[in-house]
């Protein structure tokens, strides 16, 4: 009877999440979406609590209270351009949760488990561990305690493939033998180095995919969690959590025009090739111009699209961005924004930032719609990106970035770039953009130069 | 531990069908808050972890259960908070600021 009742609730929480992300796909339904999830969770916990297998409660009191203080606090505390960062580590713990039950499971049973179970267990244990610490160095990159560019060395392709196949064949053989306890904990020990090794070669534009992809392992590593313990509430909730990563990461290297594999083993930034376009560079002029002609320019235009980038955020610029678009619009202008997919560092991102800034929703335009929109367009004005409006991903086939879709940036009447200062970013891909005749330089942080900008309209 | 039977991989499969399904819909103006509203859901782990957090498994359990529900907790509490918070700002023009 109670039994039942439990399944139940599994049921109608598993409901609960897919109407809930369901109420995602726009925004005025989004949040009431979200409540029915959270009612979902709630149902599948107080489920779950009404189990006869639980005798203590001191532990998950405990567990909770501490989980969900920390939790919560960063929640209502950090920056929004933390949101990265956050993400990834959430891909951290939601691993560590999935490993430590599969390692927990394996211990109490001793390895005497069915192969069936041993599989389901292998996976979770595996694509765990990798996930922790791929997402731990994701955390570390994007809040920059660990180097940001690909750390590169010899032979690491090679090795990361061969590291990836030793632990496959363990996986393997623990199906067969699942009583070696050594060849289990050596499979974890060689998932945690895993990640450790696959996401150093990734270089901070990349991070988009990688986000993703670490989205969907700890999503597929929940699921398997529920094989394991014949839990169909996790099956699915780890299915959606799966799913999801898996189409954003699609989506974004799509928008890079990159396979996973090339994301992973493909680590661009090399010295030779970047030094070797600078050279060619060397030669062209770029136009500086002042705050004050800027300003002038963006008075007086009737269309300004706004092409927002990671050097946005770094300068935490979005407010600014905003108040300069209004009083572009007090003046009778236009102002609408360009997001690339993979602008700044994962799905999103851009919106995310100009949300909090309080420009409304309906002025933030995706790709295919406002491509069309840049030959009308009297200024673009380019705040901190750089590749995503790089003309050598249409003209230049030696480009790493060839094929990649761009904004169209170069179509517009004129264009003004917001940069710190010449230096290539760190992918070391020269941008034809900023020697365009039409564009001229803003140099300075994104945020000071904002302020200027805002400070000379006002006297135009 | 339970016998795994061909009826979870349906589930399994269906599930992530209908997941791909419904966030094909989502649109990119949403992508973040769509991954830590995933993130907030697949905590669910929180229900595997209770279990070995609660049950009588052995001091070892007891405590990776423990900080399996901290971590899962985590997330669940955190994730859903903050999807909120960025829902909150999305608004319309001419909207109340």
């Amino acid at each position: 009877m109670l039994d039942t009742a439990i399944q139940l609730a599994y049921l109608a929480a598993s409901v609960l999440f897919i109407l809930g992300l369901k109420g995602l796909s726009h925004p005025d339904t989004a949040r009431r979406g979200m409540l029915l999830a959270e009612l979902g969770m709630l149902m599948a916990i107080v489920g779950t609590l009404l189990k006869h297998e639980i005798v203590r409660y001191e532990w998950i009191i405990a567990g909770v209270a501490i989980g969900g203080a920390i939790g919560a606090a960063i929640s209502i505390w950090m920056p929004m351009t933390a949101v990265p960062q956050r993400t990834a580590i959430s891909h951290m713990f939601g691993a560590l949760a999935a490993t430590l039950v599969g390692v927990a499971e394996y211990y109490r049973h001793a390895g005497a488990i069915p192969h069936v179970e041993m599989a389901a267990l292998g996976f979770e244990v595996m694509f765990g561990s990798l996930t922790i610490t791929g997402s731990f160095m994701a955390f570390g990159k994007l809040q920059e305690i660990v180097k940001s560019a690909p750390i590169t060395y010899r032979l690491q392709n090679p090795i990361n493939i061969s590291l990836f196949f030793v632990a496959l064949g363990m996986f393997a053989y623990l199906i067969f033998q699942p009583a070696n306890q050594h060849v289990f904990y050596a499979m974890v020990g060689l998932g945690l180095l895993i990640g450790v090794f696959i996401v150093m070669p990734i270089g901070g534009a990349d991070m988009p995919v990688v986000i993703s992809l670490l989205n969907s392992y700890a999503g597929l590593a929940s699921s398997a969690t529920g094989f394991v313990l014949g839990n169909n509430v996790l099956i699915i909730a780890g299915a959606l959590d799966g799913a999801s990563g898996f189409l954003l990461s699609v989506l974004m290297s799509r928008a890079m025009n990159r396979s996973f594999a090339n994301v992973l083993f493909g680590a661009f930034g090399g010295g030779e090739q970047a030094a070797a376009t600078l050279r060619a560079a060397g030669e062209k002029t770029v136009r500086p111009i002042t705050a004050g002609d800027a300003a002038i320019q963006l008075a007086y235009a009737r269309l300004v699209i706004v092409v927002p980038g990671y050097g946005m955020a770094v300068a935490q610029a979005q407010h600014q961005v905003a108040e300069l678009a209004e009083m572009i619009e007090k003046r009778g202008g236009t102002v609408k924004y360009a997001i690339h997919p993979v602008a700044g560092r994962m799905p999103g991102h851009m919106n995310v930032l100009l949300a909090e800034a309080n420009v409304p929703y309906d002025r933030l335009y995706d790709m295919e719609d406002i491509n069309a929109e840049f030959e009308n367009a009297d200024v673009a004005l380019v705040i901190g990106a750089n590749d995503v409006v790089n003309p050598a991903a249409r003209n230049d086939r030696a480009s790493p970035i060839y094929g990649m879709p761009i904004l169209d940036v170069d179509r517009a009447k004129s264009i003004i770039v917001l940069k710190r200062s010449m230096n290539p970013g760190f992918a070391g891909i020269e941008n034809e953009l900023f020697y365009h005749p039409k564009c001229s330089m803003l140099f300075g942080n994104a945020k000071d130069s904002l302020v200027k900008l805002i400070g000379e309209i006002k006297t135009v | 531990m339970s016998g795994i039977s061909f009826i979870e991989l349906y589930v399994f499969v269906l599930a992530a069908f209908v997941g791909y399904q419904v966030i094909s819909r989502v649109p990119p103006l949403l992508h973040t808050p769509l991954m830590s509203a995933t993130n907030a859901i697949s905590g669910i782990s929180l229900v595997g972890s209770l279990v070995l957090a609660g049950a009588d498994y052995g001091t070892l359990a007891t405590w990776l259960g423990f900080i399996a529900v901290t971590s899962s907790s985590l997330n669940v509490i955190g994730g859903f908070m903050i999807t909120d918070r960025m829902l909150r700002m999305f608004k319309r023009s001419g909207s109340k600021r």
